[in-house]
């Protein structure tokens, strides 16, 4: 289970998320819905040990986490996988896409003949993986994200708006290779969307939605501190 | 009788030369945008949409190659139904300048792929057409206010409306604009760029992917206003990848694959029953549909087949196949038009670029789509 407990996350002295729990159960999906800019993305950044929140206790399978960013122990690390929402951003614009996704094999110390397999699975062809980011379409950039994110098999994924940027069909085929590897693997992933039709078809029946609050509070309204729904 | 056309697209084709390959961005694109219509341009990923976008506006790279022809119209004087820029502002009515009426009024038609780019800076960007951008708060300079980015528009273009007459109409207060842009949220940022797109008073508004990467409430209020745009006499093209924005706003939907345009039908018609199979794939693959994506993969833009493009992907495929259909008026009588009570002033043809369209209604119709939400 990755689980956050009590998390509160401020930028000076703008509180974006305040005392939110959430967990995320191996081999489920959870939901993350809610309105650009209500803390969604924080939260994410959180649970990948990316950001040190301000208040609040993150788990990784009971262990409580000490050390965040570089300084996190790198098994901690490799366990928990982020999938950002503008490829373009995630990745070193002087990488091929082959290099995108053997980047993790490679900082791990393992042979890095698995990226091409991995990278096939997600339809890309060798000719596109000789590519850089500067030369293919966003959805071609994040197949290669997505291959990149499980290349060290995961036990958690964690996919931020996802397919924000990508066609319906483009969105479809990552979402059903995310749930293939979710089945196979048994790895919990967290679902991070605005859209709450995209969530409700990717959560089956008996999958936790989390709904945070608006954006932009209005005066007298509180930041957001979220509510849940278990699907039925 | 329908609209005059604004912009009329015809064998549009762009190329871009790498060191041993040519990609096929756009090839022999055929369509137009009328008076008060949206005609929203949808595809994948990569179909070219977005080089369509830039080869309009004269803002492709060196190494592109553009054949055919893009006319934007001259309009012949004033136009049907055109309330004039700043009408619904609340009291004081700004007239016209003289240079914005000479801009959009009387100039001759251009073509803008022949058209030198002197004439495109001078008299086409900016003032016949107007940008909506993608990502408006990356659009925005940092450093200066709304209002320093907006007066600057007017001035360069002549237009002597005040920014806050101009922020008006696009529903910010005076004093948003004298924010910066980090202190604009997304939907105010987005008001701004568009207010910076009416700064000319153009007839056409080219939109690119304006939606990319916002959430919903921000989705619906984008195309609010392009549909306000529209109603108010200009022409709109919609490039997008959002299927559900552009069922919003869009009175016809032109589908790219791989570099070609491959249907342009009414949106109603094309919502309730896409007749060809690669804009009924894209259709069932979102989540209110069927979720299941297209098969297989687009091809590569750098070599593409010499037939349909879609033959690999597609079911209903045969030997006709291999070669290249062409876009071709459908011979059936037209589904019937309208949505939600919107009289659009736009053709009811259907033309789609296949040997074996689907029949009309063929393709499983959702017509609980509506009841659902």
């Amino acid at each position: 289970m990755l689980r956050a407990d009590g998390v509160t996350v401020a930028y000076d002295r703008h509180r974006v998320l305040d005392r939110v729990t959430i967990s995320v159960p191996p081999g489920e999906v959870t939901g993350l819905a809610g309105p650009s800019g209500c803390g969604k993305s924080s939260l994410a950044r959180v649970l990948a040990l990316l950001l040190r929140p301000a208040a609040g206790t993150v788990s990784v399978d009971g262990e409580e986490v000490r050390r965040w960013r570089h300084r996190a122990a790198p098994a901690l690390r490799t366990t928990i996988a982020l999938i950002f929402q503008q490829p373009r951003l995630a990745v070193d614009p002087r990488f091929t896409l082959l290099d995108v996704v053997a980047e993790p094999l490679r900082v791990a110390r393992r042979p890095l003949d698995r990226a091409e397999r991995l990278a096939e699975e997600m339809g890309l062809t060798p000719d596109l993986l000789t590519r850089r980011p500067h030369e293919v379409s966003d959805g071609q950039l994040q197949r290669a994200c997505v291959a990149r994110a499980l290349t060290l098999r995961p036990r958690y994924v964690i996919c931020d708006e996802m397919t924000t940027m990508l066609d319906a069909s483009t969105q479809a085929l990552l979402v059903a290779r995310l749930e293939e590897y979710r089945r196979e693997s048994g790895a919990g992933v967290l679902a991070i969307s605005h859209d709450t039709e995209l969530l409700d078809r990717w959560c089956g029946p008996g999958s936790t939605v989390h709904r945070f609050g608006p954006a932009e509070p209005g005066p007298g309204q509180a930041d957001a501190t979220g509510g849940t729904w278990t699907r039925t | 009788m329908t609209a005059p056309s604004r912009l009329r697209v015809d064998g549009l084709t762009v190329r871009f030369h790498l060191s041993g390959a040519t990609v096929q961005a756009v090839t022999d694109a055929r369509f137009e945008v009328r008076q008060g219509e949206c005609l929203a341009l949808v595809g994948e990923s990569g179909c070219g949409k977005s080089v369509m976008a830039h080869a309009l506006l004269g803002l492709l790279p060196g190494n592109a190659e553009v054949t055919g022809s893009a006319w934007l119209e001259s309009g012949d004087g004033a136009p049907i139904g055109r309330s004039p820029l700043l009408a619904r502002s609340a009291d004081n009515l700004v007239p016209r300048s003289p240079t914005a009426l000479a801009a959009s009024g009387s100039l001759p038609p251009v073509d803008l792929v022949a058209a030198p780019e002197e004439v495109l800076a001078r008299s086409v960007r900016g003032r016949r057409i107007g940008l909506v951008p993608q990502s408006p708060a990356t659009h925005l300079t940092p450093v200066r206010t709304a209002r320093s980015q907006l007066e600057e528009a007017l001035r360069e273009l002549g237009n002597p409306a005040s920014a806050d007459d101009l922020a008006a109409r696009a529903g910010l207060r005076p004093a948003d604009l004298d924010r910066y842009p980090h202190e604009l949220s997304g939907g105010m940022a987005q008001r701004v760029a568009n207010a910076l797109a009416l700064a000319g008073d153009p007839w056409l508004i080219l939109a690119d992917e304006p939606t990319s990467g916002l959430d919903r409430p921000l989705v619906d209020a984008t195309m609010a206003e392009l549909r306000r745009l529209a109603d108010d006499g200009r022409a709109v093209l919609l490039i997008t990848h959002d299927l559900r924005a552009a069922e919003q706003v869009a009175d016809r939907v032109a589908v790219m694959y791989a570099s070609r345009v491959v249907s342009v039908t009414p949106a109603a018609a094309f919502f309730a029953g896409p007749r060809h199979p690669y804009a009924a794939g894209l259709l069932d693959a979102l989540p209110s549909r069927r979720f299941a994506p297209i098969p297989g993969r687009p091809p590569e833009l750098t070599r593409l087949p010499d037939g349909c493009a879609f033959l690999p992907r597609c079911d209903r495929a045969s030997a006709a196949c291999e070669r290249v259909p062409e876009l071709a008026e459908l011979p059936e009588p037209p589904a019937p038009q309208g949505s939600g009570g919107r009289v659009a002033p736009v053709p009811d043809r259907q033309e789609v670029a296949c040997h074996h369209p689907l029949e009309p209604l063929e393709h499983p119709l959702e017509l609980d789509r509506n009841a659902a939400r």
